[in-house]
């Protein structure tokens, strides 16, 4: 799996072909630094790290500069490990979203959703809600409704979906089609809505 | 809105300057291209334009109706679609408001729109 980091800019849409107007999302992604090579002989596994957005020096703790310092960049705010990348990588090497990506081609992006506080079951889980207002029914439109039977088993069964916290969690949308490469902008068009808010990182595998 | 994003739009300003100014209440010619097989033919939808909804935003559309053999037929076209090949502006009408749904309860000569006077051109 080979990718980059990217930060959501935002949403537009653009039209394809066939004259019809595709929701996408914009992309900032690139040029990633390599800040450390992962190999069998030290680490067990291979892999590629990989920094990306920049981040004052007094933000960054001692430990942290002497391993950007090792790779020869600037402090990054973000670092991903990617493993099997086709190529050989040395400790700085750049890389660009023309380098991974091509027009066409499917990804996966990753990022953490938007915190939604507090939910009921309706916006958590999709319930239905009661589904009525009449037959006596008045002040109950979005509850759940039985969480189980009685006297058997006696309990709630562990894992039952309930009102809760949402949002804030790592979330993965898989098979966003490539509509544009602008690698002058390093930018990004991807189909459909990616999780996250605005400004925020994301991981773009391939 | 990010510059970065106006980047991605801005095939959108070109096709924008090449279009007709053109408002609530004015008659026009769309030419629709469509497509049958691999043959491509235009095909003019024209009428009067009775609202222009989310204008300057990239997925600005606006809604034509006509009355076609008595029965009012309303089509709603993104201004920036590549499907759309022209508009012509034929008649300027004179409305005092934005959405001219009122037309949808009338028929025949109530349903007359006055003409309006292009603004004059700055002299040269």
């Amino acid at each position: 799996m080979s990718g980059l980091i990217g930060k959501k800019i935002g949403m537009t849409s653009v039209y394809n072909a066939d004259g019809q107007a595709l929701a996408c999302t914009v992309i900032e992604t690139g040029p990633c630094v390599v800040t450390q090579v992962r190999s069998v002989e030290k680490d067990g596994y291979t892999a590629v790290q990989l920094g990306f957005g920049e981040k004052k020096e007094k933000h960054t703790n001692k430990p942290e500069l002497g391993h950007f310092k090792k790779a020869g960049t600037t402090p990054k705010r973000k670092l991903v490990e990617f493993k099997e990348f086709d190529k050989e990588f040395t400790l700085g090497d750049t890389l660009t979203a023309a380098d991974v990506f091509g027009e066409g081609d499917f990804v996966d992006v990753v990022g953490t959703a938007k915190g939604r506080g507090f939910q009921g079951v309706v916006k958590r889980h999709g319930f239905g809600g009661v589904g009525g207002q009449t037959h006596g029914q008045h002040n109950r439109g979005r509850h759940p409704g039985s969480i189980g039977a009685c006297s058997f088993p006696s309990r709630v069964f562990k894992g039952l979906r309930m009102a809760g916290r949402m949002g804030g969690n790592r979330v993965k949308v898989q098979n966003l089609r490539i509509l544009r490469v602008m690698s002058e902008q390093n930018l990004l068009v991807v189909s459909g809505s990616i999780p996250g808010a605005k400004n925020s990182y994301v991981i773009i595998e391939k | 809105m990010s510059d970065l994003i106006k980047l991605v739009e801005a095939d959108n300003a070109q096709r924008r300057a090449d279009l007709p100014t053109f408002r609530a209440g004015d008659t026009v010619n769309v030419h629709v291209k469509i497509r049958e097989g691999n043959k491509e033919r235009i095909q003019v939808f024209s009428g009067t334009v009775i609202q222009r909804r989310n204008p300057s935003s990239g997925g600005e559309t606006f809604t034509v109706r006509k009355v076609s053999n008595g029965v009012g037929v309303e089509r709603i076209f993104p201004v920036l679609s590549p499907n759309v090949d022209k508009i012509e502006v034929v008649r300027l009408g004179k409305v005092r408001r934005a959405r001219l749904f009122f037309l949808r309860g009338r028929q025949g000569k109530a349903a007359r729109l006055k003409e309006r006077k292009p603004k004059a051109v700055a002299a040269a």
